[in-house]
């Protein structure tokens, strides 16, 4: 399945907490329905991401990881 | 979740040392990045962590605390300049580690609409003035958290 993706927002090399809070303000400025994608180095992206998703209801469409970047779409709800 | 209400987290700052600044700001900010509602009392020393005066040299101290960024007997690490050294060994750690610093996680709290609350009566005790804390500081004693914390989900002090 490929994505494609409204928004694109790059994270690499930032730790917790700046991934889940750039992440949040970019889906701020979206439409309902608009995918994000999202890209990370933080190990810890993998779980926080989709806990945030969870708490927010926001739909964690795909996650993957190559090489040390994790790459997460994101649809807004 | 929009429709449900939102969740509440309700933090208790009471220490100013660098290390323990972190943890009820990275919380709140992000608490309020996934829809929660986010509470900060900074109570005590604490109060040095929204001091303009003092929040950029905040430090750590090596002794009585054998996990310091510099592990040192605590005779060498009473001796004068230590706490100094400490203090950059963990900027140096957390910037290694690409860490937002303490004064970009402040502007994310206050950007983002943590509540951020100074306490009346220690400010008082220490002689700290409104002034000498950072604009959109709310001032207010115990009821003035116990408000917020009373239906809060989750409370938690550092």
């Amino acid at each position: 399945m490929s994505v494609s993706a409204d928004k694109s927002i790059d994270c690499k090399g930032l730790s917790c907490p700046e991934p889940v809070l750039k992440t949040k303000i970019a889906i701020n400025g979206m439409e309902s329905g608009q995918v994000l994608e999202m890209l990370s180095t933080d190990p810890g992206s993998a779980n926080d991401i989709a806990a945030w998703a969870n708490r927010t209801g926001n739909e964690l469409i795909e996650t993957s990881e190559n090489d040390g970047v994790w790459q997460f779409f994101i649809r807004k709800s | 979740m929009s429709d449900q209400k939102p969740k509440k987290i309700a933090i208790i700052a009471l220490h100013g040392s660098l290390d323990l600044a972190y943890p009820p700001l990275i919380l709140a900010s992000t608490a309020v990045a996934m829809d929660m509602e986010a509470a900060i009392f900074f109570t005590f020393y604490g109060l040095d962590i929204i001091n303009k005066n003092k929040n950029k040299s905040l430090g750590v101290a090596p002794l009585a605390n054998p996990a310091a960024p510099m592990p040192v007997p605590n005779i060498v690490g009473a001796m004068p300049g230590m706490t100094m050294m400490a203090t950059a060994m963990m900027k140096s750690w957390m910037n290694k580690a690409n860490v937002a610093p303490i004064s970009k996680l402040l502007d994310m709290c206050f950007e983002n609409g943590v509540k951020m609350i100074g306490c009346q009566m220690t400010m008082d005790v220490m002689g700290v003035k409104k002034e000498d804390l950072m604009d959109g500081v709310e001032i207010g004693g115990a009821a003035t958290f116990l408000d917020f914390a009373v239906d809060s989900d989750i409370s938690l002090s550092f």
